[in-house]
Formats: C-alpha cells, structure tokens, sequence
C-alpha cells in the first residue's frame, strides 16, 4: 500500500476525534477522543518512518504512547476526584477555571 | 492481499472511531476504543513495525483500557443532558471536522514529499523489530527515553495525589479510622451492643 492511503486515513481519524472532543461532554469521553487524536499522530508517524525507511518514527510513536499513558493516569484521576467531591461530570458545568 | 488487509484494518479503525463519538454509554465507548486499537495494531504489523504493534496491544488495549475500564466501573455512567449550550453545536462540529479532514489532507497530499505515492524503500530483515528500536531508543535517542521515563514516574506521583487527597464532602471508605470517632459519633459495634440488653 502507498503511504499516502495510511496518512488519508490519519488524518480521518485524527478529525474524527476532533469532532468528539466538541460534541461529546462527558470528561471521559473526551479523554477517550484525546486517544484516538494520538493514535491518528502515531499512525502518521509510523507510516512515514517506513516511507523513509529507518525506525526513527517508530521510536517517537512509542514516546507518544508513554505520553498519551501519562496523560490517561492523571486525567482519570482528575475524573476520580472530581466524582468524590460529588461535582457534576459535565464539563460545561466545570467552568470555574474559565477566565 | 495486502489490499484486503488494508481496508479492513482501516474499516475497523474508523467504525471503532465512530463508535466512541457516537455511543451514549462510556462503556461502550470503551469497547469501541478496544476494537480500534487493535485495527491499528494490524495497520502498524502492514507498515512492518511489529514491535509498535506489539506495544500497541499490550500497553494500549490491555493496560490503559483495563484503567479506563476500573473507572468508568467506579463513576459510572453519568446521564449526559441533551441541551446544547451553544445552539448548533451537533450541526457545526462535524462540518468543522470535516473541513479539519480536507484541510490537512489537502496539507499533505499537496506538499512535495516524492516518496508519498510509493511503498517506501525495500527494507531489512530486522525492521521495526525491538532489538532495531531498542538500539535507536538507548543510543540515539536516549535523551527522550530518559525524559519520558521521568515523566511518567511524575505522571504517578501526580495521580496518586489527586486521587488520595480527602477533604470534607467526599465519600470515604468506612473501615478507615476516621475523625468521626472523636467527636462522639457512634461507630458501628455501639448500637448493637445498646440493643442487646
């Protein structure tokens, strides 16, 4: 397959979940959203590493899983807390850092 | 064959796409999010990078899902209201989604790279593999690595704090020893201990 079929359906992906992370309002769900923009990243990066032909995406692909990993961690616990303090988990109610 | 395995790969990745957008229970969202993953797993073992795929699956659909899993099992489902606070907002975004799409479609597809509607060059045996990432991740880009392993040792620290810091108005777990006792609240033994005599 060309690469330009895998970098289509990157970006595919990507603005699928761009759309997500506007409609949706479940903090979860966003950060569900915020995964599938990552993988599309890591899926671009990949296919590019084997357009090039030396593994040096590969090795950022695996660097953007340990931040989307990092990123998963701390969002769920902020989720956590937020649900103990018995606050709504809607983010259009979570505005208080709003400036 | 390879063609077959392609579309197929990139059928599941995009309806398990649509499936976290669309579905109304985060759980199955979750699901969607898994049979996604795995799409890309097979689209990564297509761009002969076993080892990404590899991780993929193990890191990825087994431990941040199960992560995933724990808490959506913990908050539960969390009715999501119907009302729109900004009017059109179902109808704007998947134009502005789109418009996201063609615009960096066009970005790529119109830039310069020769080699985007080629294969790629024939590569060796040992591509992708972990032994070839192991040895780009520990000399060349060892920086990086190191960087990365701080952040994720931060990244813990940080969601231990958040989740173990209790206030007043959260739900406690009732086995811990809690300030209840000193202020004369009875704990659980003393009315039954009042009602046996």
């Amino acid at each position: 397959m060309n690469t330009e079929w895998f970098i289509v359906l990157s970006a595919l992906l990507f603005a699928t979940g761009a759309i997500g992370i506007l409609i949706r309002r479940s903090p979860m769900v966003i950060l569900l959203c915020l995964e599938l923009m990552l993988n599309a990243g890591n899926l671009a990066l990949v296919a590019f590493s084997r357009m090039v032909g030396n593994g040096q995406g590969q090795v950022f692909a695996v660097i953007v899983m340990v931040v989307a990993a990092c990123e998963v961690v701390v969002g769920l616990g902020l989720i956590v807390a937020i649900f103990r303090r018995r606050m709504p988990l809607n983010v259009d109610d979570l505005r208080e850092l709003r400036g | 064959m390879e063609e077959v395995l392609f579309f197929l790969s990139a059928l599941g990745a995009l309806g398990g796409a649509i499936g976290v957008i669309a579905m109304r229970n985060p759980f199955y969202s979750v699901l969607a999010l898994i049979v996604h993953l795995f799409s890309l797993a097979s689209l990564f073992l297509l761009l002969t990078s076993a080892f990404v795929a590899a991780a993929q699956v193990v890191v990825y659909a087994g431990a941040v899902m199960v992560l995933y899993v724990f808490v959506v099992a913990y908050v539960g489902e969390g009715g999501e209201p119907a009302w729109e606070p900004i009017p059109g907002q179902r109808f704007l975004a998947p134009l502005l989604g789109i418009a996201l799409f063609v615009e960096l479609s066009i970005a790529v597809l119109s830039s310069s790279l020769l080699a985007l509607g080629t294969q790629g060059p024939d590569v060796p045996a040992g591509f992708g593999d972990p032994a070839a990432i192991g040895r780009l991740l520990l000399e060349k880009f060892l920086i990086p690595f190191e960087a990365s392993s701080i952040l994720l040792l931060l990244a813990a620290v940080g969601a231990i704090v958040l989740a173990s810091n209790r206030r007043e108005g959260e739900v406690g777990t009732p086995d811990e020893p809690s300030p209840n006792r000193e202020e004369g609240v009875p704990t659980s033994p003393s009315p039954t201990a009042g009602a046996t005599p």
